[in-house]
């Protein structure tokens, strides 16, 4: 009877849990947790952008004077940044499969470097807005939102309160943002790490294939936001 | 094939598998987790049933001469803040559920443990942060944290109580994100999706609903924590923002909550009448997609918690039509039940007291849910005390009973040992009777105008309050004599078999209480959810039935 109880794990790889009867279920489970997990992000995500689309929708003039004010060209650089960073994530993932560790490795850092390019741009464009007291509501005690109204090029019917709403939905959104992309910058070290000490194979890879889902997730999101807060309405300014 | 038998049960269970606090706080047994949410909700329950004493203690009279108004409205928001989201949310689901989820699909565990383990923490840390505000001073806005009294006048701790339900929301997330993950890809071989007895249906849609609904109440106070902080605003009426578009947020996660409340209790009532009825459940596959139909029609029925709220009024027709509609997959389970129990051996053991009291209750609770869908009607009642007894015949005579039903069901189970059956009775009855007493006057009084959230009322109520505050008394005793005796029978209670109720379900042909990994060797399930072999293959532990060979293994 003996070898009843030991069934289930006769091939077992170091990495396989004892809950799990092999690799593929493991796989399996985790790859389906990480989808589900996405799935709870993106109604996280999308209780704001909810508040974004009604309000866009009332007040067309206020967002678009506000949302013109974003410096469009870090943004676009920012989104092309990202977009490079999940190609490298997405070969980080590729080269895993193919057991070739040392480009895994590259790639993963490649993808780091360029996460942290992003978040500082990201801090530069922080930064501009806060030199122009543009941070809403009372955010930094120190310096409330009070806008320089002859700067600001506002349409006619639009309220500089709802210019505030803009970048409080601005912030909160791209805040929420930056915080995902702090979290995956961490959890890439963390596989750096572990690549370095060559725990994943082409047996056993999925911990940086559901992080790069992750990655890509959030990557997905910045490709929402772009358009939404720096490109839409911008005709409405510059007549387009 | 032959049968063949494993050798006898070692004494060695989950419970005395290791000993000591850090056993218990560091394990990843999903039983042992089950163990440790089943404490923290019964203390958890147990502060909001003191807040529910006040509350009935004060409208014995109709003066407010008891509590001020003050402190009235920050003991009814307390006992509905607590009662919500750290019991009734997580009662049936992260205990008796992750006790059983992976017992009744054959797996050794949930998918992810440490993640399992991580939610109890979680929700420990949110219940801590919420009773730092509850002692701090209290929070008076209503469990709904409505806007923009919520962001900018209150001057009680929402801002605390916010954080704390924003941090206990994730232990939910997580519970709900493991539970679909074990069910995809965790059951035994055999065990199809509809071999699953109906417990695991209710758990996977409830499990739906925490994935998808919670976060969006997770960033809506979290948006409602920056506005409080920090005078930012998308709710604030005076920086534009729309004051109802918080209801509209808030309802989309807690309507859908309602249901993480109630589908679970319906699945512990599917096991309860099939199994004491001894017949298979009637209708498997409508009981088992009607849970699924309440989880994606409750999504869309929250505007009804809106009529008065300033909604259009074409907006208010279809959420009263979809909130009608709603009732359709609720009434097919309450038929369903009605006819296992046709023509089934029924046995009136307590678990089967707390079934029937459930299919009851929740009957009457549902249809004076269609009262309040009707537009003119809700119109009428809003804001009553018939709002009140509706939605606690739906959380008590529920939620309450199922999880006390299913408690007593399984507590061979997960002790190892029975409880004593004659207070288990007497104790249903008291519940029940007890329940009834403290509810039934509520609806009279809301439907003649007795407005609820104040601490006096028009003294032609009081009749109807002495009868109600006479009840909670019997029920507040019915529901600790059941604590009594269970913790006393976990050390002086008869060993319980490792089949007593003689069912085919998994979580019985393992021994009582199961081994750590549950079963000894993975089963190869070949029956259906509730089929009902001769006693005498199935009393024995461990012996399987025809098919199950080594190679299945």
């Amino acid at each position: 009877m003996a070898e009843i109880y030991a069934t289930g794990h006769e091939a077992s790889h170091p990495a396989l849990q004892h809950h799990f009867e092999n690799m593929e279920q493991q796989r399996e489970a985790g790859t389906l947790g990480m989808w589900v997990f996405l799935v709870t992000e993106m109604m996280f995500f999308g209780g704001m952008f909810f508040a974004y689309t009604l309000y866009r929708y009332q007040f067309p003039q206020a967002f678009a004077s506000a949302s013109n004010h974003l410096d469009l060209t870090l943004g676009a650089v920012n989104t092309a940044v990202l977009i490079f960073s999940s190609f490298t994530m997405a070969m980080a993932v590729y080269f895993t499969q193919l057991g070739r560790q040392q480009l895994q490795v590259l790639c993963l850092v490649l993808t780091i470097a360029l996460g942290l390019t992003f978040l500082g741009i990201k801090a530069v464009e922080y930064h501009d807005k806060y030199v122009d007291s543009l941070i809403p509501g009372t955010l930094i005690p120190s310096r409330p939102f009070n806008p320089d109204v002859h700067k600001f090029h506002l349409l006619p019917g639009a309220s500089i309160r709802n210019v505030e709403m803009f970048y409080w939905i601005y912030f909160a959104m791209t805040g929420m943002h930056a915080l995902h992309m702090i979290i995956g910058v961490g959890l890439l070290s963390v596989l750096v790490y572990f690549s370095i000490h060559g725990r994943y194979s082409p047996e056993y890879h999925s911990p940086v294939e559901i992080t790069g889902l992750y990655w890509h997730f959030v990557d997905i999101i910045w490709i929402f936001l772009f358009p939404l807060l720096y490109l839409l309405g911008r005709h409405l300014v510059h007549g387009g | 094939m032959e049968e063949f038998e494993v050798p006898p049960p070692s004494r060695i269970n989950y419970l005395n598998a290791e000993y000591g606090l850090k056993s218990w706080l560091l394990t990843k047994d999903h039983k042992r987790i089950a163990l440790l949410y089943l404490g923290s909700v019964t203390f958890f329950f147990f502060i909001g049933g003191i807040y529910a004493m006040l509350i009935r203690l004060e409208l014995l009279t109709p003066q407010g001469d008891l509590l001020s108004s003050t402190t009235y409205n920050k003991v009814f928001t307390q006992h509905g803040i607590i009662m919500i989201f750290f019991f009734l949310i997580p009662a049936i689901p992260a205990s008796l559920g992750n006790f059983l989820v992976p017992m009744m699909i054959g797996a050794k565990d949930l998918a992810f443990p440490r993640i399992n383990l991580l939610s109890w923490y979680i929700y420990l840390l949110g219940g801590i942060i919420t009773i730092y505000a509850l002692l701090a001073g209290g929070v008076d806005t209503g469990w709904t944290f409505y806007a923009p009294y919520s962001t900018t006048f209150s001057n009680s701790y929402v801002l605390a109580t916010g954080v704390g339900v924003f941090i206990s929301g994730f232990s939910s997330i997580l519970t709900g994100l493991n539970f679909i993950v074990t069910i995809h890809t965790m059951r035994a071989p055999g065990m199809t999706w509809f071999r699953m007895p109906l417990f695991m249906w209710a758990h996977y849609a409830t499990a739906l609903i925490m994935i998808l609904g919670t976060p969006v109440v997770a960033i809506t106070i979290l948006l409602l924590a920056f506005e409080r902080l920090a005078h930012v605003g998308i709710f604030d009426p005076a920086v534009g923002g729309d004051p109802v578009l918080f209801q509209h947020l808030f309802w989309f996660y807690s309507h859908p909550a309602v249901y993480i409340m109630i589908l679970p209790a319906m699945g512990v009532i599917s096991e309860l009448i099939a199994n004491f009825s001894r017949k298979n459940i009637f209708g498997y596959s409508f009981v088992a997609f009607s849970s699924l139909a309440i989880a994606i029609f409750g999504f869309l029925v929250w505007g009804h918690h809106m009529f008065v709220s300033s909604q259009s009024v074409y907006a208010g027709m279809i959420f009263s039509f979809l909130s009608f509609a709603v009732a359709i997959p609720s009434a097919i389970k309450v038929f369903n039940w009605t006819a296992t129990l046709y023509k089934g051996s029924i046995s009136y053991d307590t678990p089967m007291l707390y079934a029937l009291g459930f299919i009851g209750l929740f009957t009457i609770g549902g249809m004076t849910g269609l009262f309040l869908a009707a537009l003119a009607v809700d119109v009428h009642v809003t804001d009553t005390y018939f709002v009140v007894a509706h939605f606690h015949y739906i959380m008590v005579g529920g939620t309450l009973l199922a999880y006390l039903g299913g408690l007593h069901y399984w507590w061979p189970k997960i002790s190892g040992r029975m409880y004593p059956e004659g207070w288990g009775r007497f104790s249903a009855l008291v519940v029940f009777v007890g329940f009834n007493l403290t509810f039934l006057p509520q609806f009279v009084a809301g439907y003649l105008g007795m407005p609820r959230r104040y601490h006096a009322y028009a003294p032609e109520f009081q009749v109807f309050n002495v009868l109600s505050s006479a009840g909670a008394s019997i029920l507040g005793v019915g529901l600790l004599i059941p604590v009594i005796y269970l913790v006393w029978s976990m050390r002086y209670g008869k060993l319980a078999e490792a089949n007593p109720w003689h069912l085919p379900g998994l979580e019985w042909r393992t021994s009582s209480p199961p081994p750590t990994e549950n079963f000894k060797i993975t089963p190869v399930v070949t029956w259906e959810a509730y089929e009902f072999a001769p006693p005498e293959e199935l009393e024995v532990v461990g012996r399987f039935r025809r098919g199950q060979t080594a190679e299945g293994i």
